[in-house]
């Protein structure tokens, strides 16, 4: 699946616009770069600058109303939804500001969720969400279910999620948005860690400025285009 | 994903709601149930009917004046004695033709009396239909031919006449006349409404002279086999309409009546589980609604579903399977339930029942199938939804 050559994200001139009732609403302007294979770029600007919008589209999960958008190498408007859920399956790890686990579900079977469009079985989901979980220090609460976790575990069992596919790219949107500071700050370490471990590279939206400045690059959002581009490779 | 975990998840889906989950089955288990008990009642009556009229005899076939027709008054019979000479010609053996001549009377020994159908009949009678003689001897060719004042006695009647002592031997009086009793029956129970072990059968030439008439009502005629059935009535009735040009008759046989009845029960069987099937309708709506709530409910599951991978194919077999399940568990309920009532209402009501192996089948497949005719909009619904619009949701 992976063409070693091709950039982790590569996103040439990508628009979104959207469509409310008549008035069309640019959420992005145009925006161009490249997350390199393993790196770690922050994204800030302002509320309403797009961030979030633009995090949707490197994750496969909305397309580009005009422009060029390639995950993996691979040219997201010329997938079908199916195949567009399948490249989110094999190359992207979401974490989100609320966590998204599904309650009434075990830690584990949250990490294991992924694994289960792969097709794999139901042992060898549970003996690699069980290491996953171990990789974020939650071997201890394997068995209990989000309402039975802090913040701060429950934001690690969705790291664990997002990194059991050994994904390429690990998308974070403003994950440590509802974790107090102490809790935040572990919990960015260890995407940090993690980031660094692994191959996956890490695309973290934060209004966190200590935050930011600790990432190799800073992409500064402003109007739905890209106002700075600080530290980048390009 | 493996169809396996999809049914697990459509399992806990429905587990975490037990209660909405299991009101919303009470729709197909009543529907399903009432069509289980209907059919079986419709089915088991017709059973009935069927053996009851099998159970007169083989190839058998009734002679009578008039057209057979619902709306037509009976007509009075012309038929006398010549026109029995002129049968049993026709079909050439005396043993397969026997005649009735039907009268209520009141049949007395000593302080007890009843009133009862008797019937004026030939010695034949027993080669024609099933009857069989639990104690005594039947009517001889002699009674017949020389009018003795001799009966038969249904079980019924020899028991209101004579409680548990032997009647065979006694006198009775028909309508005032002095009887001797020769037989009585074994018991046969009902055909067709009827009670037959209250008849009380008499020679025909002494009936005749009883009921002070040379009338004959009808003829019973038992060909050789099922073939000659028709072709034997067509020419018995072409030799009574040369006797009697004035007068219409008809020859009815067995399969007709089996066949206007099966019609007759086919039909209510029908509509009844029809009726009952509007309730199925009703409760696939209910399924189609709770699966609409579902979808909306778990729209941010849904959402984070897809963000890790689920194709909207998974998402929709997820919760068609939910709704096939929610219809199939309530469908198997509905058949235990439709059984149970099928077998008690056999057991308490003289209303027969015959729970078959298709109408559960049937139930089964229907449930199903409602499952998934009234799963397939949410399904849909759930399996378009955009991830993005979906994890953003409240
Ligand atoms: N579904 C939508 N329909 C219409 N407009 C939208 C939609 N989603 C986002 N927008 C608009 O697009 C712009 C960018 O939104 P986006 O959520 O990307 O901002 P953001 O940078 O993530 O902001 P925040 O820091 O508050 O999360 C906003 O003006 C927003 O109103
Ligand atoms: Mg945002």
């Amino acid at each position: 699946m992976t063409v070693p050559e091709s950039a982790a994200v590569e996103a040439v001139d990508v628009e979104r616009t959207y469509d409310l009732g008549g008035v069309t609403v640019p959420a992005l302007r145009g925006v161009s770069f490249t997350v390199e294979r393993a790196a770690y770029v922050a994204v800030v600007g302002p509320s309403g600058s797009g961030k979030s919008t633009l995090m949707h589209l490197l994750g496969g999960l909305d397309r580009p109303s005009a422009g060029t958008l390639r995950i993996d190498g691979r040219d997201v408007s010329s997938l079908t939804p199916a195949e567009l859920a399948q490249l989110r399956n094999e190359t992207i790890g979401f974490v989100f500001q609320s966590f998204h686990l599904l309650a009434r579900t075990t830690a584990l079977d949250n990490v294991a969720l992924p694994l289960v469009y792969r097709g794999l079985s139901a042992r060898e989901r549970r003996a690699r969400a069980r290491e996953m979980l171990a990789r974020v220090g939650l071997e201890h609460r394997v068995d209990h279910r989000p309402n039975q976790l802090s913040g701060g575990e429950q934001q690690r069992v969705a790291i664990a999620r997002a990194l059991v596919t050994e994904p390429t790219v690990l998308l974070a949107d403003e994950p440590t948005g509802n974790l107090d500071t102490a809790t935040g700050h572990a919990v960015m370490e260890l995407l940090e860690r993690l980031n660094a471990e692994s191959n996956a590279a890490l695309v973290l939206v934060t209004h966190d400025r200590e935050v930011a400045a600790r990432a190799k690059r800073r992409i500064h959002m402003r109007d739905g285009v890209i106002e700075a581009d600080e530290g980048g490779a390009a | 994903m493996r169809l396996a975990e999809a049914w697990r998840v459509a399992l806990d889906a429905l587990r975490a709601n037990r209660l909405r989950s299991g009101l919303t089955m009470l729709g197909m288990v009543i529907g399903v149930g009432a069509v289980v008990v209907l059919v079986a009642l419709g089915t088991g009556t017709k059973n009935e009917v069927e053996s009851q009229v099998e159970g007169l005899g083989a190839n058998l076939m009734f002679v009578v004046p008039g057209k057979v027709d619902f709306n037509s008054a009976p007509t009075a019979s012309p038929l006398d004695t010549s026109d029995l000479n002129a049968v049993i010609r026709t079909v050439g053996d005396r043993d397969r033709v026997t005649v009735s001549l039907t009268s209520g009377e009141t049949v007395r020994a000593g302080r007890n009396s009843t009133f009862t159908t008797v019937l004026g009949v030939m010695e034949t009678t027993p080669k024609v239909f099933v009857r069989t003689v639990h104690s005594g001897t039947y009517l001889a060719r002699t009674d017949v031919d020389t009018g003795r004042r001799v009966a038969v006695l249904g079980s019924k009647t020899a028991h209101v006449l004579f409680g548990d002592r032997e009647a065979v031997g006694r006198q009775i009086t028909i309508a005032g006349v002095r009887f001797r009793v020769v037989g009585v029956f074994e018991p046969l129970g009902q055909s067709l409404g009827v009670d037959r072990d209250t008849e009380v059968h008499i020679p025909i030439s002494t009936a005749q002279r009883l009921f002070g008439t040379n009338r004959i009502d009808a003829f019973a005629i038992k060909a050789p086999d099922a073939e000659s059935v028709g072709p034997l009535g067509d020419r018995v009735l072409a030799e009574l309409r040369k006797r009697h040009p004035d007068t219409e008759f008809s020859a009815v046989t067995q399969d007709q009546i089996l066949g206007v009845l099966a019609d007759i029960l086919g039909v209510l069987t029908t509509v009844l589980a029809a009726i009952a099937g509007i309730s199925l309708l009703v409760g696939g709506v209910g399924v189609s609604n709770i699966m609409l709530v579902s979808v909306r409910e778990r729209t941010k599951e849904i959402g984070l579903r897809k963000a890790v991978g689920a194709k909207p194919r998974d998402i929709g077999v997820q919760f068609l399977l939910e709704a096939v399940l929610l219809t199939t568990i309530g469908g198997v309920l509905g058949m235990a339930l439709g059984v149970a009532a099928s077998l008690i209402t056999a057991a308490l009501s003289p209303v027969p029942a015959t729970v078959t192996w298709w109408s559960l089948a049937l139930a089964f497949g229907v449930s199903a199938g409602v499952g998934i005719i009234f799963g397939v909009v949410p399904a849909q619904r759930a399996g378009r939804l955009d991830p993005v619009v979906a994890l953003r949701t409240e």
